[in-house]
């Protein structure tokens, strides 16, 4: 600036000092270059994302938004729904999904999807996380190479997935209980599995139930497993008293099936897939030996049988034999009477040991193999039905097969269809009875006569008692009066200050007085005996310790 | 043509940085003989930097507005929104004054600087004399306006900073948004590297 040439002089313009300098290519244009190379870029890298395209068709959208849903299998991101549009007839929806390009195996045969929304159901609340993140669409993915791009989505989450290992059973039932897809499976309360699917037999007669167990827990279905209904409480009010019984709590909100071998010996290979097995009410049930084939037989009673139920146990002494299975009123025209016929179903089986042996003392005798005969033998040994209590609290009944030892002899007839067993009035009867004949006994008390004769004698106390107030009382009165009055007079007598007690406090010094004399007397005659005879001598002279002693006291009283 | 007479007319040429005027020498490499910086005339190579950017502004303007710029998430709720999702959104959910906003900042004046800039260039290139004062209130627009375009940046930026509850709420920027900043820096650029002096050049003129 102060250098000479550069300076502004008389309007003179600065000359510019001139630089050789290097030309290049214009590198602007690198800027787009490299922009258009990064857009390129985006659209191969967007293209070389972009997976199958594919449709899945829903019946209803619900929590599902185009652009914004993903597909996730295994909670990872695989696609996105593109576009949601009704179906041609508005009967669902069709959702169009663009599935990532690490996705292409899912666009095959087999594969299912599904909306993952939060669900509250009875096995509990399953995708919580839905309700922050939003519903997406879950997958499972099949088996099969066969690329498909049209699907139809499942309505429910399915149970089982691809990727679980395990073995399914198919469970017969006649309803379906409070079972539900999910319900889980238990194996000795663990759960091991859950109920994939069910349906209605063809028939219409029973519940087909499949059940999903997973590995490894599958190898402990054995060919001889029992499938029991775990659903719930099981409350029952029977005659064996009031019984209540669930597996889980879980159990008792959602329902389940449990299994588990018999005890005992039994064949322990592993069941085949699919395998289908007899699904039991409960585990007694299921776990009681085979019960061999159901008879038929048939009592009559002459009483009420009330308390007695369809289903009630019939007992062959005390082992659970079978159940009653129909109550049925007759009229009997010569008797008058109505008596009562109660069908019931029995198994022999059940009594194990003892069945077989009379079974094969029936055939060695050549009868027929059938009951009837054997049970004639029983029947002429003491065999008969009664109608028992079998809980005192709820008056229910049961039928107990017993040999009562004086048993009044009966008809038998072996060829009579269905079978029939001679009864026996219940224990039950026999107290009702006891009963009666207490209380005729009480009503022969007479209670009238007893009551009037009471009556009178009360009336006569009555009387007395009157006499005892007109007459005793007044007298007694005057008695208690006349006996406050000398109660008074000696109370006045004894008083501190009256004279007779002044009197005996002087004549009591008199006395005091009178007892010293005496002593002083006693000891005198002690020390001078004749003075009886010759009288009290003078006293000797005192005189000469007086002084001493006067000053001695003086001296001790002066301080 | 015009009765005012031009720098160049007089032989003269000034300084970017501080103003001196100096003799033209009509040569290359003329430089300030006060503060060293290089002399010219016109902007350097202004029309071939400003295409350049305004046309990189313009291939990056794709990807930002297809790219979504935000992810929004609440209760239940995602999304990842573009530009015009967001206005959209925005106008559907009861602020339509906001979407407005976001829809001038981000869409209305960007594409109108891709125009206006493409106006001025082509004109000055064609040495047009038409409407030259307004064409150069029209640079001028250009310039204020630029610094304004950052808005969605800026929206995006302080939502991300303010919104971040975590679990119930979360606001995170997406791709979207590098490539709409990019845009706005570019068009900026442009705007700087265009030499309004090129408006007034007449078809005798040399650059
Ligand atoms: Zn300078």
């Amino acid at each position: 600036m102060t250098d000479q040439s550069t300076t502004p002089q008389d309007g003179e313009l600065p000359q510019p000092v001139v630089r050789h300098r290097r030309v290049g290519v214009s590198l602007i244009w690198l800027v787009p270059i490299l922009a258009a190379v990064v857009g390129i870029s985006l659209m191969v890298h967007a293209w070389m994302q972009a997976g199958p395209v594919i449709t899945i068709s829903f019946k209803t959208a619900e929590g599902l938004t185009a652009n914004k849903t993903p597909v996730t299998y295994k909670s990872v991101v695989i696609g996105k729904v593109r576009k949601i549009r009704l179906s041609r007839d508005h009967s669902h929806v069709e959702v169009r999904v663009d599935l990532d390009k690490s996705a292409e195996n899912f666009a095959t045969a087999g594969t299912r999807f599904w909306v993952v929304r939060p669900r509250i159901g009875l096995g509990g609340v399953s995708g919580i996380g839905t309700l922050l993140s939003g519903a997406y669409i879950g997958v499972d993915v099949g088996d099969s190479k066969k690329p498909q791009h049209e699907f139809k989505g499942l309505e429910f989450p399915p149970s089982v997935t691809h990727d679980v290992s395990g073995r399914s059973f198919v469970l017969h039932s006649s309803d379906l209980g409070s079972l539900d897809v999910g319900s889980p499976v238990y194996y000795r309360r663990i759960q091991v599995g859950q109920v994939a699917s069910y349906r209605l037999d063809k028939d219409g007669q029973g519940v087909s139930i499949q059940i999903f167990v997973d590995s490894p827990y599958d190898r402990f279905v054995s060919v001889s497993s029992r499938f029991w209904n775990a659903s719930g409480v099981d409350v029952s009010l029977g005659a064996n008293g009031l019984k209540l019984d669930t597996q889980s709590l879980a159990t008792v909100l959602a329902g389940g099936v449990a299994f588990q071998s018999p005890q005992g010996p039994h064949d322990s290979s592993p069941a085949k897939e699919d395998a289908s097995f007899r699904l039991f009410g409960d585990e007694a049930t299921a776990m009681a030996p085979p019960d061999g084939p159901p008879h038929y037989i048939r009592m009559r009673f002459d009483q009420s049988l009330r308390g007695l139920t369809v289903g009630a146990p019939v007992e062959f002494l005390g082992v659970d034999f079978g159940k009653v299975v129909s109550i049925r009123m007759d009229y009997d025209e010569k008797t008058q009477r109505f008596p009562l016929i109660v069908g019931a179903v029995v198994y022999p089986q059940r009594l194990g040991r003892a069945n077989e042996k009379l079974v094969a003392l029936a055939k060695a005798r050549g009868d027929n193999a059938d009951l009837s005969h054997m049970v004639g033998m029983l029947v002429a040994h003491g065999l008969r039905a009664q109608a028992r209590t079998g809980n005192l609290l709820t008056g229910q009944l049961y039928i107990a097969l017993d040999f009562l030892p004086n048993a009044a002899k009966v008809n038998y007839n072996p060829d009579v269809r269905p079978l029939e067993i001679p009864t026996a009035p219940g224990s039950f009867d026999k107290l009702q009875e006891q009963l009666a004949e207490i209380v005729t006994k009480i009503q022969k008390v007479p209670f009238d006569s007893i009551g009037q004769h009471l009556n009178s004698t009360l009336a006569d106390l009555d009387k007395t008692l009157k006499q005892v107030n007109g007459q005793v009382l007044p007298q007694v009165n005057d008695t208690l009066k006349g006996a406050q009055h000398t109660l008074g007079s000696a109370n006045n007598m004894l008083a501190g200050d009256s004279p007779l007690q002044q009197n005996l406090g002087a004549t009591l010094d008199e006395l005091r007085r009178m007892a010293r004399s005496l002593r002083v007397l006693s000891d005198y005659l002690g020390v001078h005996p004749d003075a009886l005879i010759r009288g009290r001598r003078a006293d000797p002279k005192l005189m000469q310790p007086a002084p001493a002693a006067t000053s001695n006291a003086s001296q001790g009283s002066k301080p | 043509m015009s009765a005012l007479p031009r720098a160049s007319e007089l032989g003269l040429i000034s300084c970017h940085v501080c103003g001196l005027v100096c003799r033209d020498a009509a040569c290359e490499g003329m430089v300030c003989p006060r503060c060293g910086t290089s002399l010219h005339r016109r902007k350097t190579a202004s029309f071939a930097r400003t295409w350049a950017l305004l046309i990189a502004a313009f291939i990056l303007y794709i990807p930002a507005n297809v790219l979504p710029i935000m992810r929004t998430a609440s209760l239940g709720d995602v999304d990842d929104n573009t530009i015009i999702s967001g206005v959209m959104e925005l106008w559907a959910k009861g602020s339509p004054d906001l979407a407005v906003i976001v829809f001038t900042a981000s869409i209305l004046v960007p594409l109108t600087k891709f125009l206006v800039l493409s106006t001025l260039l082509i004109s000055a290139k064609r040495r047009s004399q038409w409407a030259r004062p307004q064409r150069a209130r029209l640079y001028r627009l250009v310039e204020f306006v630029g610094y304004w375009s950052m808005l969605d940046v800026f929206v995006v930026a302080l939502m991300t900073a303010l919104v971040q509850f975590g679990f119930f709420s979360l606001v995170a920027p997406l791709p979207g948004v590098i490539y709409f900043g990019l845009t706005v820096v570019l068009t900026m650029l442009a705007s700087m590297s265009f030499d309004p002096r090129l408006i007034w050049d007449d078809k005798g003129d040399d650059d």
